[in-house]
């Protein structure tokens, strides 16, 4: 018998030994896991999305094969629990192919149908947004020196004592004073030598040679000992140079009409899309802010509950939207520091010359500045002809590049038309 | 303990949480009591993971170390889920075969399942392990931890240099043969990490030399003709570990797919014993945390309770549900092997004529002798064989269905009466038997002078069929292992073929 039990405490060795596995399951399933959460997104309230969520993959999907028995053929099986059975007693097959009432392969095959697996929110995000990328244009954009971030360099010459490197420095110190120290080390070997066999002479020569060669060693010794061991030309310094770096935070815009003629059911939609792209948004960058602004016939800043569930209403002017945002933006989140985007929401009603005015004012001051803005028109119906609005607007996509509108009519047209909107282009 | 001389000895400290100190005093108290009835273990190691590990656990079947793979991915996901939403009650231990046999506590149990999963595991299956004799036979406890850290790093060499999609598809192909990675009657080799990785380099070398081979194409005078007078069928024995004879003559394969090949083989060989012993297995090691923690209660050692927690836990372990209840599930292997252990102990002590009848030769004797015999002895298909007595087979009501495609109904065969209590044996017994649950599928013929295909035979038992939908697939994927044609041809009982599939990578 063994002394005495080795007792572990494993507890803090980190579980998610998994997390690897978790992954290729993921890796291998991602086409079935995309169509079901495409489904997942269509069925679920918008707030409810980026929370993760269980997936089901239909069982037959994920099997693993096997040789084994299947149905047929002549066998017998064991149960327990028989009440009133005797021998002979005759009981119907049951359907299904089973056979024998959960015979023996029966147990360990597939009971369930379905696969259920639950999505971290992460997880979840990564399949949902896997193949979208901000419009390419964009990317450039983000390439443009913004701020700046110290990186190391190697070593340097000169620099502040700060940043002196003393391992680098003592190495030069070596190498320099192995440099400088070996002939005057073979010079010494050669004198010392000569000494020794001066000394070493049986008729001993005349005092003035040992003293001459004792002279000249103590010279060579001299010489030797002024090798400094650090010198100006030995000093390293740590080198750091800064380096560009995009900026990693953004602001989005989200402008929505909330005049008489947005009902819930546009008010949803639109919803629907700010949502999606918050948190695309939120997967590219580091912090994102987001102002609300909502316009009647004049505009305001509102928080995000009152922009969606207040039910003030009242006429459109939508230039008013634009002109509040151009002026928050120029206050708050100047270019240089913020990625600027915009959603716009409307049902593209506007009177008057406001469509006209507004398409001149987006034109000229707002996209601009945007990395991108994206207007989104919820029409009456599908058939509804094209607002004013629209048509204003439609002059802008074929100078900006940056600017984009699409009609949505129902909620589940919001996921496709976003997917559009920012699908990875090739090449 | 024949419920004599009660010895009071001092009482363990109650209470529901564990402390390290605790569970160091329960053990060495269990050990003592194991003592008594002469339990031979491995030294052991026990170590306190929490549920999330434990779950990682039981994603790589029980192995503290696995290569990474989907599959396991996919297992770790279908436990967790269930562990959540409470359908499955994260079984109470995991216990590696491995010298010295390590055992797994979950932080979150109470210090009465601390006790019991050490009795169960540390005592139970460890002496297992130890003592029998398929165990003793396949599996080198010594080393096992040794080489699963190699196979892990292996696979994960391969990702790196080959891709993970590349070495997933052979690990995908090789699963799927997994069943039939396995030598039946040769011991194999025991497996050293140093050695694998000596016999991979020298692989590696070996291929390095074939660019060589071209000269020992050059035709020579005469060798033509002997050559090509006789055809052999190759190989001159069927072989039914498939997986082995991929690796060593698949015509296709890269060194590092057959070594990946290897680890899948070895894996499984070293699961064989397991899958040949679940009932005794659990049945023994539920008998002894039974029978140890009843010893210590009995001892004055544990408290009233503890052993009423102690019993319900055990109760529900030791459920048998009938074939009509919710949730039946066939026999399960820790009540009929605890029965069965029960049982023989009572045999030995109370024998009644019944008993005298059918086992005169265990009827009356010591039971730990008798018990001891069994456990190195046996496996679950012999051991239900000679040990179900016609108490237990009343006692869980057994019968047996016979399901004959002749018929387009299912007939009652046997029940427990005096005529059908030999056939309900061997038919439970028959259930054990992997030989006939597992479909007999075996390398025939490699065309190694034409076509270079594979021919597997499929011996029909019985007129059972393969489902029909996976043998394609495994096909596929044996296809792919392969890299020629490969054809499973399926023979019936009287020799002749039935019919054929075929796949072609």
């Amino acid at each position: 018998m063994a002394g005495s039990v080795h007792l572990i405490d494993r507890r803090l060795n980190g579980g998610n030994k998994s997390a690897t596995n978790r992954q290729r399951f993921i890796r291998r399933y991602k086409e079935q896991l995309k169509r079901a959460v495409g489904d997942m997104v269509d069925k679920r309230s918008i707030t409810d999305i980026d929370g993760g969520g269980e997936v089901n993959l239909p069982a037959r999907d994920i099997s693993e094969p096997s040789f084994r028995h299947g149905a047929g053929g002549n066998r017998e099986t064991v149960h327990p629990g028989n009440r009133e059975f005797s021998p002979g007693d005759t009981i119907q097959r049951p359907q299904g192919g089973g056979g024998g009432g959960g015979g023996s392969e029966a147990g360990e095959g597939e009971s369930t149908d379905s696969f259920v697996f639950t999505l971290s929110r992460e997880e979840f995000l990564n399949i949902f947004f896997d193949d979208l990328e901000l419009p390419h244009l964009v990317r450039n954009y983000l390439g443009a020196v913004q701020q700046k971030k110290m990186v190391r360099a190697g070593y340097v010459v000169e620099g502040s004592p700060t940043n002196l490197s003393v391992p680098r420095t003592m190495k030069s110190s070596l190498g320099r004073r192995v440099a400088l120290s070996a002939p005057i080390r073979r010079e010494l070997e050669v004198a010392l030598a000569a000494l020794a066999e001066a000394r070493a002479r049986p008729v001993p020569a005349d005092a003035d040679e040992v003293a001459r060669l004792e002279a000249r060693v103590a010279e060579i010794e001299a010489r030797l000992k002024r090798v400094p061991f650090l010198d100006d030309l030995d000093l390293r310094y740590r080198h750091r140079v800064s380096v560009p770096q995009p900026v990693a935070r953004a602001v989005m815009f989200c402008l929505m009409d909330v005049s008489a003629s947005m009902d819930e059911r546009k008010k949803d939609v639109a919803k629907r899309f700010f949502t999606l792209l918050y948190l695309f948004l939120s997967r590219k960058y580091e912090k994102v802010e987001i102002v609300f602004v909502r316009h009647t016939d004049n505009a305001e800043e509102v928080d995000e509950n009152t922009f969606f569930h207040d039910p003030k209403s009242g006429g459109t002017v939508v230039l008013s939207a634009l002109e509040l945002m151009h002026e928050i933006q120029a206050e708050r989140f100047p270019v240089g520091q913020w990625n600027i985007y915009a959603a716009q929401a409307s049902d593209g009603d506007a009177f008057g010359s406001d469509a006209g005015k507004s398409a001149r004012f987006l034109g000229e001051k707002i996209v601009p500045v945007c990395r991108y803005f994206a207007y989104v028109e919820i029409p009456d119906g599908q058939d509804a002809r094209q607002s004013s609005l629209w048509v204003e607007y439609d002059t802008l996509t074929a100078t900006a590049r940056n600017f984009a509108m699409r009609r949505v009519c129902e909620r589940d047209e919001i996921y496709p038309v976003f997917h559009e909107l920012f699908k990875k282009e090739t090449a | 303990m024949n419920g004599g001389v009660q010895v009071r000895e001092k009482r363990l400290p109650q209470g529901p949480d564990w402390t390290f100190e605790l569970i160091d005093e329960y053990e060495r108290e269990i050990r003592k009591t194991a003592a008594e009835f002469g339990l031979d273990t491995y030294p052991n190691q026990i170590e306190v993971i929490t549920s999330e590990q434990m779950l990682d656990a039981y994603a790589s079947v029980g192995l503290p170390i696995g290569y990474p793979h989907w599959s396991f991915g996919k297992e770790f996901i279908r436990n967790e889920q269930a562990y959540r939403k409470g359908a499955q009650g994260l079984a109470y231990e995991i216990v590696i075969n491995s010298n010295p046999c390590i055992a797994y506590l979950m932080e979150e149990n109470s210090m009465m399942m601390q006790a019991l999963v050490v009795a169960h595991a540390s005592y139970g299956h460890n002496s297992f392990f130890k003592g029998n004799y398929l165990f003793k036979q396949w599996t080198a406890a010594d080393a096992i931890l040794d080489y699963l850290v190699f196979a892990r790093r292996y696979v994960m060499e391969c990702e790196e240099r080959h891709g993970i999609g590349a070495v997933e598809e052979i690990l995908d192909s090789c699963h799927a043969l997994m069943s039939y990675g396995v030598d039946r009657y040769r011991r194999p080799q025991p497996l050293s990490a140093r050695e694998e990785e000596a016999r991979m380099a020298e692989r590696n070398d070996y291929i390095q030399r074939q660019f060589n081979d071209l000269w020992r194409t050059v035709p020579t005078a005469g060798a033509s003709k002997a050559g090509g007078s006789k055809r052999s069928v190759f190989p001159a024995e069927p072989e039914e570990n498939i997986l082995y004879f991929i690796e060593k003559h698949s015509p296709k394969l890269a060194p590092w797919q057959r070594e990946l090949v290897r680890i899948v083989r070895k894996v499984s060989q070293y699961f064989y014993p397991q899958g040949l012993t679940k009932v005794m297995n659990e049945g023994w090691a539920t008998f002894w945390h039974y029978t140890l923690l009843n010893r210590m209660y009995d001892k004055g050692q544990l408290e009233d309770g503890f052993m009423i927690e102690f019993l319900q836990v055990h109760t529900n372990v030791v459920t048998q549900r009938g074939f009509d209840e919710r949730g039946y599930g066939g026999i399960n292997p820790y009540a009929l092997g605890f029965a069965m252990m029960r049982d023989i102990r009572r045999i030995c002590e109370a024998p009644t004529d019944e008993d005298r009848h059918w086992f005169p030769d265990i009827a009356g004797g010591d039971w730990l002798k008798v018990l001891d015999f069994a456990m190195r002895n046996f496996k679950d298909e012999s051991f239900i064989a000679q040990y179900l007595s016609p108490k237990l087979i009343r006692e869980f009501r057994l019968f047996t269905v016979a399901d004959h495609e002749s018929k387009s109904y299912l007939e009652i065969d046997s029940i427990h009466n005096e005529e059908g209590y030999r056939r309900v044996r061997r038919l439970l017994a028959q259930h054990y038997n992997r030989d006939v649950s597992l479909p007999d599928i075996q390398v025939v013929r490699y065309e190694r002078d034409t076509d270079r295909s594979l021919v597997l035979r499929h011996l029909i038992h019985r007129n059972r069929p393969l489902v029909s939908s996976e043998a394609t697939e495994v096909l596929k994927h044996l296809a792919r292992l392969w890299g020629f044609t490969v054809r499973l041809e399926a023979i019936d009982a009287d020799g002749r073929l039935d019919h054929y599939r075929e796949c072609t990578p």
